[in-house]
Formats: C-alpha cells, structure tokens, sequence
C-alpha cells in the first residue's frame, strides 16, 4: 500500500502570547512543530508501514523552513519527503492549497491520503476533504481508528453524538484526530538517515501541471479583510479572602442574578 | 456569470435521525436577519430519509420556502450523496450566501461541496455582518488558536459559503402565522454514490455530552488537582441544575471525556452561569467561553488570565471553596 500523509508546519499556539500592551502577537520565539493532528496521521501512517509494509511519503506546502518538519517525518520513520515550496504559493486560502496538493498528489502513485483534520493556526479542517473532491476519490473525516488490507480501510469516524465504524475501498483520503494515537518520538538513527541519507524532494509549481491563476493569494476564492485582536473586557470583582467567605461572596451573586 | 444571478439565502438545515439540529435552528434565524438586509428569500434545505417534525416549523421561524430532499440512501449520514443534493440544491437555486453549521457533519460536507461548487468556504464563523453596497458576506472568525479574529470576504466568486459555531447566533421567536412554501426536490442519486460502507452506527449519551445547550456549566482545569477531586465540581452542578465541562490539560489528563472540553479545539459555550474551577485561562479556553453570559472564576494564581474574563474573581483554593458553597446551597434549599 502507498499512502502520502499530508503534514503541515505550524508555530505551536499554545505558546503564542499577547503583548499585554499592545495588544499583538509575540511570535519571536514560538517553536515550529508539526500539527498535531497531521502528526497522528503520520503515526497511523507508520503501524501501517510495521504491520504490511506500506510505503509512507510526507507532502507539505510551505516556505523553506518546512523543511524542518519534513526532516522530523522522515526521522519518525517515513520513506520519502517532498516540499511544495514556491513564492507564487504564498498566501493561499483552503481553497488554493488544495488545488496545489491535488496537483502534487497527481504526480504521486498512492493508495490513501491521510491528512490532520486540522491545523492548530488555522482551525479550518476543509484542505483534507477538497483535496478529496479534486482527485474525485471518497473521504472519511474524524478518524480516531484505522487499519488497512491491500485494498480496503476500515475507519472509527467520530461524531459529536457517537461514531461510525466504516469500509471504504482505496483510493481514498482520511482526517485523523490527535486523540488516536501518541507518535513515536524520532530515533537516534533515524535521524541521522533524516539529515544525512535521505533527501527532501524540493518541488514548485514548476513541477506541477496546474493553472498559475488557481494557486496562492491569487487563486483564493477567500480574502481576509481584516484581522484584530479581541478588545479586552472590562474588569470584573476580585476578591481574595477565606474559603467561607468566598462561597457567600458566590452564594450572593447567584441570588442577585435569580440563578438560586 | 454575474453575481446578480446569484439571489437569496440557503441554510443547510442538519438532521440527525430525523432530528433538527440545534445549530440550524440558530442558522436560519441568522439567515433571515441576512435576508432581510438584503431583500431577498431564505430558504432552508433539509436532506433526509424522514423528517420527525413537521417542515413547517422551519417556516414558522423564519424560512421562506424549505426544500425538502428525502431519500432512504440519507440515512446513515455519508458524504458523498450530501454531497451530491446539496451541490444539486445550489446549482438550481443558485443561492448568493449558503450557511452550514460547524458541525463534525457540516464541516466534512461544505469543504468537500463548495470545492465541487468551485468557491470559497470561510470555516468556523463566530459572526456575520453584511456589507450591502458590495452584497459581501462579513465572514469573522477566531483563528491562531483563538489569538485573533480574521474578517473574511469572498468578493469574486458566489455564492459565499461559511459553517458557523454551534451556540454562537442567538435563536428567533417562533411565529406560527408565517407562512412559506414546502418544495419536494429529487435529486438523481446512483450506486456510484455509495463509496463508502457504513458497517456500525453506535450512538453515545448526548444529553451528558451536550454542553452546549446546558445553561449552567461548572468547569474543571488542571487547579483540581486530581481526577477525584471532580466530585466536587459534579456535586456543585447537581445543587445547581447545571453540568461538568473541562478545560484541555484535564481532558488530556483523561479525568473528563472529550465531549465536554470548552475551547477552540473544544466547544464554543455560552451558558447563562459558567464557573471555572482551576482553570488558569489559556487563550484558547477563553474563546470557548468568553461570551458566557455570567462568569465566576476560582483560582489560586492571583495573575491567572481566566480572571480577565471573569465577572467575579475568587483567589483561592477551590477544593476548598467548593465544598463550602454546597453547604452553603443545601442550607439555601432548606430555608
């Protein structure tokens, strides 16, 4: 089985800060990491590698720098690694990235796609099933389980009320859930092979056969019009006393809102 | 083709056997404040097998005409022949604005329909604005883990999709003399639309998970302390007719299930009550609950962030506090 895991670089936000004075992101100095949920996916990737001997390659779009995460996949265990990587990329919505990857993809024999459900800078969990639509092969979201034959996935597809448990036949594309598994961490020797072996494919668009008005800020059907920082909220009581007196500072409020 | 073809709302009215949606309830009295503004029609879309109330009641809360496709391939949920009915919904309506709800159904279905549709899809929405003069879609969103808000435009390409947060639009009066028109709508569906199997369909308690609709909710961070500890706060939502919800670390610890997590990789609540108990405030626990309506919140860190959103601010211990309160509630209740 050939299965291309989708992976992409992202600044770790639960270190981003707010300058309490201005109001903005301090971004110096907040780690890269790959996304959480695309890591799972990248683990899911690799038992299946263990178990029947899968051929796992890492796709990305990103700026150099993505090389990094790229070099961490290949340490986990992945076989091949290509970066998307073109100034004319920049600025894509959901819509445009996933026109970029499909195009990737299409240059890539594979079996199954697994790509994060979402990305923790953008929250938007749509490239994974628009890829999909692009290549006209069937999705299955929220996947906290997975296991392969040759030609068929069976998935845990999550709902908020319950779950699936789904057959799909190959070519397909899967999002996977941070909760399904814990990633291996990188080996020694692993990454040794990462940096020193094994080489991550530069690609641009270039290599793709795709029209250069569906890629990037151009080719996104989305523009932010503006972004801000949430005005902060006036400031509430506080209060610092003894636990008894705390619960009839709290008794109190409920009565005065008719909540008891 | 020009935008002017392009007129009137549609709201993707979810169903879950046979069940509306909440959150579509919240869409569609959205969705006719939008249609308003704009002059034009809302129409709602429901796809199902059977409808367990009457379409009717979707009139009554705002919708001008709800198309009605019914077919025994939509149950169980499956992507692919959603897919197909709704993309046929809007290539004959050609509706300027479609609203979905940010569901784990509405946000595997928009991606996958506004990529067939060829336009833009602005997930996750907290608020929508319209600007009239352009007839744009003020699309805003929390994104970077909560840290900032994005408004987002889909100029050039119709119609402007966007899922919504479940909780976040507030809910219209029903009135039982609107009237609208109910349209049967057939969508030719074929056996290539069954790609995927579904081999078990198992439900999980929801009114325990639902704390979206709960109008009082007693939060846990990691402050508790300890897994038994939460007693504590089970207890208190007891006295109070309320339920348990969680930050992160504590349903990471996996002293609490998932389903009750608040916060952007959670849920978005906005109950009338929501206490924190040792939650310290992280940026992405506060987009789940900043709009709560009445905010207490316990913690021992004089300098914790949750004490910027808080309407009432108690520095302590909250295994101590707790308890305290319940007595204080069980002595209430017997005056």
């Amino acid at each position: 089985m050939k299965i291309i895991v989708c992976v992409k670089q992202v600044p770790d936000t639960n270190e981003v800060k707010l300058d309490p004075i201005t109001g903005t992101l301090i971004r110096d100095g907040v780690p890269s990491i790959i996304n959480p949920d695309d890591k799972a996916g990248l683990e899911a990737a690799l038992v299946l590698k263990e178990t029947m001997g899968a051929h796992v390659t890492v796709l990305t779009m990103g700026p150099p720098q993505a090389d990094k995460a790229l070099r961490e996949a290949l340490a986990m265990g992945a076989d091949r690694a290509i970066l998307l990587t073109d100034r004319r990329f920049a600025g894509a919505d959901t819509w445009a990235t996933s026109m970029t990857l499909a195009a990737a993809i299409r240059n890539i024999e594979f079996d199954l796609i697994i790509a994060g459900r979402q990305a923790i800078d953008g929250d938007t969990a749509q490239v994974g099933p628009q890829i999909a639509e692009k290549l006209n092969i069937p999705q299955v979201s929220y996947v906290d389980e997975l296991t392969a034959t040759e030609t068929h996935i069976t998935a845990k597809r999550i709902f908020e009320d319950g779950y699936h448990r789904i057959r799909v036949a190959t070519p397909c594309l899967v999002t996977t859930l941070t909760e399904m598994n814990t990633p291996r961490y990188m080996s020694v020797g692993g990454i040794f092979d990462a940096y020193r072996e094994k080489e991550v494919e530069l690609w641009t668009m270039d290599n793709l056969e795709i029209n250069p008005d569906h890629v990037g800020l151009k080719g996104s059907p989305t523009k932010v019009r503006k972004s801000y920082t949430k005005a902060p909220k006036a400031p509430g009581k506080k209060f610092n006393t003894d636990p008894e007196s705390a619960a009839k500072l709290i008794l109190n409020e409920l009565k005065e809102k008719y909540i008891v | 083709m020009s935008h002017s073809a392009y007129q009137d709302v549609l709201v993707y009215v979810e169903q879950r056997d046979g069940h509306i949606q909440k959150v579509s309830l919240e869409l569609i009295s959205k969705g006719r404040e939008i249609a308003d503004q704009l002059g034009c029609r809302l129409v709602g879309a429901v796809l199902c097998k059977t409808l367990s109330s009457p379409a009717e009641e979707l009139i009554h809360l705002g919708c001008d005409e709800v198309i009605l496709v019914c077919n025994d391939i939509l149950e169980p949920f499956t992507t692919e022949p959603y897919a197909k009915a709704l993309t046929a919904i809007i290539d004959d309506r050609k509706p300027e604005i479609v609203l979905v709800g940010a569901t784990t159904i509405g946000r595997d279905l928009a991606p996958r329909v506004s990529a067939r549709v060829n336009t833009g899809l602005t997930a996750d929405c907290t608020s929508l604005e319209v600007d009239l003069e352009a007839r744009n879609l003020l699309m805003t969103r929390p994104a970077f883990g909560g840290n900032i808000m994005a408004t987002i435009i889909c100029p050039d390409h119709r119609p402007q999709m966007s899922t919504v947060r479940p909780g976040v639009m507030v809910m219209r009066e029903i009135d039982e003399t609107r009237i609208g028109t109910i349209t049967p709508f057939e969508v030719a569906f074929n056996a290539s639309d069954f790609n995927i199997e579904v081999l078990e369909v198992v439900k999980e308690d929801k009114k325990k998970a639902n704390i979206e609709d709960a109008s009082i909710l007693i939060s846990g961070g990691r402050g508790v302390g300890h897994p038994d500890n939460m007693r504590n706060l089970e207890v208190l939502a007891e006295q109070l007719g309320g339920t348990v919800s969680a930050s992160r670390a504590v349903v990471d610890a996996g002293w609490v299930d998932r389903n009750h997590q608040v916060g952007q990789t959670g849920k978005t609540v906005r109950p009338d009550l929501y206490i924190a108990c040792g939650i310290s405030g992280a940026i992405q626990h506060l987009a789940g609950m900043e709009e709560s309506e009445f905010i207490i919140a316990i913690n021992k860190d004089e300098t914790a962030p949750i004490f910027d959103a808080a309407d009432l601010s108690i520095v302590g211990d909250v295994n101590k506090i707790i308890p305290e309160l319940v007595k204080l509630l069980v002595n209430h209740k017997a005056e």
